[in-house]
Order: structure tokens, then C-alpha cells, then sequence
């Protein structure tokens, strides 16, 4: 079963490297990691995507609570949070394509970010299931290329993940 | 004060109360050690023959003290060889604090000479590590390694200098305090599950205490001992818990696990309430966790909340340092009886029975136990790794005041002399002696000579039957008897190896030797090597 677990941890340098080793030592599977700065300048978040039983994720959170550069760890069950995930493709297309993959985009709130004569990129931000199902639909016209951020979560209403100083 | 980072270095060693250090000098330590020799009035530094056994001296250093204590190794190959002492006080959670030289900030990264990435190495085995790259950082540092190391779940945190910065000199201000953001270990226990840990310990009709290493990281034994006696209930130890409780009390039951006692484990066995406090049920303690949480009710403490429910589903976990969440429990316990328990599990006892070793040998059971009776009671004693620890774990008689120590977790070979110098140093009014076999005793023979050199009067037994007898005793049970790669063919003759050291020392071959070899171990402050030839067909089981 997937989990999202956000974690908030001081910004040194190997903090990431910690927690990567962390769940390749303890056997846990990482789908996805994403990081990035938040408004506490000292502050990191980690959103990670993992694979396990209950077991499994509490031991994570545990283990990750044990390193000492993690402020906090939560797990975030999927009806209490928005996920999303940023992921830009860039598909083989002719001219004669063009217009069909244009559709294609407005139906699912992609973006085209560039175009050529015989590409075209798009962006799109959305769920991971979603993202899945887009991949799908433009699989036919032949990806040249696929980057995907990796999912981040913010809880949903008035509920927050701020680290105390 | 400005001064070099190096002797800024020596300072925070001197403002933690360091007086001994162990080490291994080399060309990115040197700035360090040029400081430390200002210092070698306050801070005894021990050469030991190997950064390992540094780690492993400073191990046995911390677990007498109670207090982190110290090692160092230069960078590259020095820092790599103290990876197993890291890791084996990780495993049992010794607080060390590990100083290890590194190259120049500008050559990190580009493979020079002696370079290894010691932080990177040693991630899986540090509670924490810092690699300091700004010497303005570096005494906040040491004051949060030193923390770090010895509060909450004590462990090894390790320092990493380069060698520039040890250059560097900077404005000297140790912090007075340390306020970690994310570190906040939980010490006292929640009320409301103390309460409810007393109530299912009362509700009990066959209780049993189990305590682990967690019991002397906290120095536990006075409170377990006082809760044991209020609510009259039976005690056993994880190897890491030995010598927490007295042999001689009525109420101890022994050793449990794989090479456990029968007392200790038809206790486990039978009890419907288990009680583990600073144990983490370990697969050598308890093989098969999931039938006893099945059919027994577990409460256990521990500090590391990651312990519990990680080896064994606990019905009420109880976070906290086991001395104050027992003081806790005391203050609000009441008597209880378990006459009929207690009186259940003493029919359980039997004297042991010692096979007649063939000509030349003793048996090794018997020689340990009659060692232990003759050593004085506050004797510590270091088991190695092997048959030698088995037979040491659950045959030296400990009685009140004395200490068992070995590597329990990491299971590290050549552990137990290093420990000794270090547990002699903390303890020089103590006996110390160490147990090992002859193929542990070849793994760390070379630290007689820091012994000697320091004049650190260790007591050394050595169980030898020729063959690394704990492999053989696994491939005789579970490989058809086929002995492969255990013959210790060309070791040394110990006796003349002591004398090649100036130390004095003994060979036993039968029980007439054996009764003056006690002697010479019992009596006298002196470094002290005894030979023991067991009977090469003893076993641990």
C-alpha cells in the first residue's frame, strides 16, 4: 500500500543522504522523493511516496523521527491532503499531429510549454493516478522524453505541518 | 579567546570533563595532537595498536563511566579501520565520541591521499555525525556531539575535521547549553501509561521482568531492583543485561535466548505478563516473537520509541529513560505475591553438571565458574565473541556489585581486551578481566602492548581449543560435521607470547593448574595472562 509522508527537516548539507540511506538500510521502498525549501529558511520539506504495510510505515516514521536532523514526520492518509505532481513530457509531433494533441491537452489541463517541427512539450500538475492515465493517452504518439517531480502533499482545511522553533 | 581550531579541539575535550582519550595519529590529525600534547597533563592519551581497538577501549571506557568518552583516528585508512568499533557501540549503544582527521576542505571530493568519506561511511552506524567544514562551527559541534552521544538512546556521533580547519583559528566561546530543534528525547514516562503498566503487573498471575543493555545506559539497576522486590517479581536479562541483577537474588532467573538458561527461558515461556525494560528483543533473546506476543501480555519500556513494536507487538508501550519511569513506577507501587510463580519457576533450577574434560584440558564451564567465585565481587568482566562468551555469559557467577560486558549486538570479534584497558581506566581500583578465545585473542593480541605501555593491569584469559569453536560447533549441527576453515593451526604459543609482552602468565591443563591460575588471576594488581586448555569437544548448547 502507498503512503505520503511529509517530512520536515533542518537544511544542512547530507541531510538528504540520511534519509535516503535510512530507507535503502531498513529495506523500505521509496516510490517517490521530492524536497524543497519552505518559509522557515532552516527548514526543508520532504514528501516521501513509499510502498509498505502498516508495520512497515510506522517503523518508517519512527526511524526517520530517530535522525537527528528530522523536526517532524507525519503521515498523511490520501482523504486528508491534496497531492500533486508536476510532470513535463516531450512527444514526437508532426505537423498533422499538432491539433490532436492540442485537444488532448485541453481536456486534461495540460499545458503546451514548446513546440517544433517535430515536437512538442507539455506540462501538467495533477495527482498521480491522473498523471498516470495522461501518460497513457499520449503513449501512441511516442514520448521522447518524461520528467516527473515527484508527488508533494499539503494537508487539507486549517490543519498545518509547521516545525516549532 | 582566539586560538587554533585544533586547540579549540583539546578545549571542548577539557570543558566535557575528558581525561582519557584512545587514538592513532596521522598526517590530518597532527594539528590535533600537537594540541593535545599542551594538554597531557589533563588528557591522557592511549596509543592504542590498532584505531578499532581505540574504538573498542573507548567503548569499555564509557560503559564504567557512564559518560561518552573519546577516540580518534586520522583520515582515510584510520578512519575506515574505526568503523567497526562504530558500528559495534552502535549496536549496543555506547555513547563514543569519534574524532576523526580528514583531508583539506578544498581536496575533499578529488580522491587525494588518505581520503575517505568517513561521514558517508559511518552513516549507517552513527546516531549523528558532522563533517566540520567552518571552524566557527566547530565548538558547537563538539558540545551537540557530546550531548548527542549521551542523552536519549546513547550511541557513537562522530566528528570529522579537516585539516585545514584544525588550522583555522578562530574566537574560542564553548556553548554552555545546546538546544537542538529536532532532538528533544522523551525521558519521563506518560502517567497515564505508568498507571496502566502498574495495573497489568498487578493483574498478573505469572509476571516476569525481562531487563536488556537499556538498564546500564540509564543506570537503571538500584530502581529495577526496588520495583522487583515491591511487587515480588521474577527477573531475567538479555546477554546486555547480565550482572544488572544479582545472581545471589532470589528473585533472578538468568539468562533467556538461543544459549540462554532453562530458568530464564521456561520463564518466558510461562508467564502471562512480560515486562521488558531497556531490551529490544533481539532474534538471539527471543527466535520466534510473534507466538510469545501471541500468548503473553507485553509492556515494555524503552527510550527509543523505534524499539518498541519493532521486534515484538507491545500491548502498552511506555516511552522514556528506564531509571526515571521506574522511579515513577515505585513511588506508586504495592506489594504483590507470587510465592507460587516464584516457587513454580525455582524447581526449574538445577546444578549444573560438568562433563570430565579429556587428558590435558579442563572443562570450560566449570573453570569459569570456579574463576568467578575466587575473582573479588566487583570484578568486571569482559566476554569476547564466541564459545568463550557463551560459557563466560551464563557461567561466571555475578553477585552484587559485580559487571558482565561484550559485544552483544554486533557480535565483534577482538572486542573484549580493548574493552578491558578501557574498563580498567575508568575503574583502576577494579578488577578487570577479559575472556576470550583463541581465535578473538588474534584479533586483538596486539593491545597487550598498549597495556604494557600504560601500565593498565588487565586481566586476560584465554579459552583456547585450537579452532574457532563457536563456526565449528555450527557446522558440526547444522553442515554434517563438515569443519571448514576453523583450525587454528599455527597460533602462537600464548605463554611465550606473554613472556615475548614481560606479562606474567600461566598455561592450565588440568584442575591443579587450573586452582593456581585463579590465584594468579584473583590476587594482585598486575597485567596478568592465563592460558586455559578446554576440552576441544565443549559445547555452548
Amino acid at each position: 500500500m502507498k503512503h505520503t509522508i511529509s517530512v520536515l527537516v533542518q537544511n544542512h548539507s547530507g541531510v538528504l543522504s540520511r534519509i535516503t540511506g535510512l530507507f535503502s538500510r531498513r529495506g523500505f521502498n521509496i516510490e517517490s522523493l521530492a524536497v524543497g525549501p519552505t518559509h522557515d529558511d532552516e527548514v526543508s520539506r520532504i514528501t516521501i511516496i513509499a510502498d509498505g504495510d502498516e508495520h512497515t510505515v510506522e517503523q518508517i516514521e519512527k526511524q526517520l523521527n530517530k535522525l537527528i536532523e528530522v523536526i517532524k514526520v507525519r503521515t498523511l492518509a490520501k482523504d486528508e491532503c491534496f497531492a500533486r505532481e508536476l510532470m513535463m513530457v516531450k512527444l514526437a509531433c508532426t505537423a498533422e499531429k499538432r491539433s490532436e494533441i492540442m485537444t488532448i491537452a485541453e481536456m486534461t489541463e495540460a499545458k503546451i510549454v514548446d513546440v517544433t517541427l517535430s515536437t512538442v512539450t507539455l506540462e501538467i500538475c495533477a495527482r498521480y493516478k491522473k498523471l498516470e492515465r495522461f501518460i497513457e493517452i499520449v503513449a501512441p504518439y511516442g514520448i521522447i522524453e518524461l520528467v516527473r517531480t515527484g508527488t508533494i502533499a499539503i494537508q487539507k482545511g486549517s490543519e498545518s505541518m509547521t516545525a516549532k522553533k | 579567546m582566539k586560538m587554533k581550531a585544533a586547540q579549540a579541539m583539546v578545549e571542548c575535550l577539557k570543558a566535557e570533563g575528558i581525561s582519557t582519550v584512545y587514538g592513532y595519529p596521522g598526517a590530518a590529525i597532527c594539528p590535533f595532537y600537537d594540541a593535545l600534547l599542551d594538554a597531557k597533563d589533563k588528557i591522557t592519551h592511549v596509543l592504542v595498536r590498532h584505531e578499532a581497538n581505540g574504538g573498542h577501549a573507548a567503548s569499555g571506557y564509557a560503559r564504567i563511566s557512564g559518560r561518552p568518552a573519546v577516540c580518534i583516528a586520522t583520515s582515510g585508512p584510520g578512519a575506515v579501520n574505526l568503523l567497526t568499533a562504530i558500528a559495534t557501540a552502535y549496536a549496543d549503544s555506547i555513547p563514543l565520541v569519534c574524532i576523526t582527521g580528514q583531508v583539506n576542505t578544498d581536496q575533499i571530493g578529488s580522491d587525494v591521499f588518505q581520503e575517505a568519506d568517513i561521514t558517508g561511511a559511518a552513516e549507517p552506524f552513527v546516531k549523528h555525525s558532522y563533517l566540520i567544514k567552518n571552524a566557527e562551527d566547530l565548538p558547537r559541534a563538539f558540545k551537540e556531539a557530546f550531548y548527542i552521544a549521551g542523552t536519549g538512546r546513547p550511541g557513537p556521533v562522530l566528528l570529522d575535521v579537516p585539516m585545514d580547519v584544525q588550522n583555522t583559528v578562530i574566537d574560542f566561546k564553548y556553548p554552555a547549553s545546546v538546544d537542538i530543534r529536532s532532538y528533544k528525547p522523551t525521558t519521563k514516562g506518560n502517567n497515564l501509561q505508568i498507571k496502566r503498566v502498574l495495573d497489568a503487573l498487578s493483574k498478573a498471575k505469572k509476571p516476569l521482568i525481562c531487563i536488556g543493555g537499556g538498564v546500564f545506559a540509564s543506570n537503571a539497576q538500584k530502581e529495577i531492583n526496588e520495583l522487583a522486590h515491591i511487587m515480588n517479581i521474577p527477573v531475567i536479562t538479555t546477554m546486555m543485561g547480565i550482572s544488572a541483577f544479582s545472581d545471589d537474588d532470589p528473585l533472578f532467573f538468568g539468562m533467556l535466548g538461543m544459549h540462554g538458561v532453562k530458568t530464564a527461558n521456561a520463564a518466558v515461556n510461562e508467564c502471562d505478563v512480560l515486562f521488558l525494560v531497556g531490551a529490544r528483543v533481539g532474534d538471539r533473546a527471543v527466535r520466534t516473537p510473534l507466538a510469545l506476543e501471541k500468548n503473553t501480555k507485553i509492556l515494555h519500556i524503552d527510550i527509543d520509541p523505534a524499539e518498541i513494536g519493532k521486534n515484538i507487538g507491545a500491548d502498552l508501550p511506555l516511552v522514556g529513560d528506564a531509571k526515571t519511569v521506574l522511579g515513577q513506577m515505585i513511588e506508586k507501587a504495592k506489594p504483590m505475591q507470587h510465592d507460587e510463580w516464584i516457587a513454580h519457576l525455582d524447581t526449574y533450577r538445577t546444578e549444573r553438571e560438568f562433563a570430565p574434560a579429556i587428558e590435558g584440558t579442563v572443562n570450560p564451564r566449570k573453570f569459569i565458574q570456579k574463576l568467578s567465585k575466587a575473582m573479588p565481587q566487583d570484578t568486571v568482566v569482559v566476554a569476547d565473541v564466541g564459545q568463550n562468551q557463551i560459557w563466560t555469559a551464563t557461567g561466571y557467577h555475578i553477585g552484587e556489585g559485580g559487571r558482565f560486558m561484550t559485544s552483544g549486538g554486533m557480535g565483534t570479534m577482538g572486542y573484549s581486551l580493548p574493552a578491558a584497558i578501557g574498563a580498567k581506566m575508568a575503574a583502576p581500583d577494579r578488577a578487570v578481566m577479559a575472556v576470550c578465545g583463541d581465535g578473538s585473542f588474534q584479533m586483538e593480541m596486539m593491545e597487550l602492548a598498549t597495556a604494557v605501555q600504560h601500565g593498565v593491569k588487565v586481566k586476560v584469559v584465554i579459552m583456547t581449543n585450537g579452532s574457532l569453536g563457536m563456526v565449528r560447533e555450527l557446522q558440526e549441527k547444522g553442515y554434517n560435521g563438515r569443519e571448514t576453515a576453523v583450525a587454528l593451526d599455527g597460533s602462537p604459543d600464548f605463554i611465550a607470547l606473554a613472556s615475548a609482552y614481560g606479562i606474567r602468565s600461566m598455561r592450565v591443563t588440568d584442575d591443579k593448574t587450573a586452582d593456581e591460575a585463579i590465584k594468579l588471576l584473583a590476587e594482585g594488581d598486575e597485567i596478568t595472562l592465563v592460558e586455559v586448555k578446554v576440552d576441544p569437544k565443549a559445547s555452548t548448547l
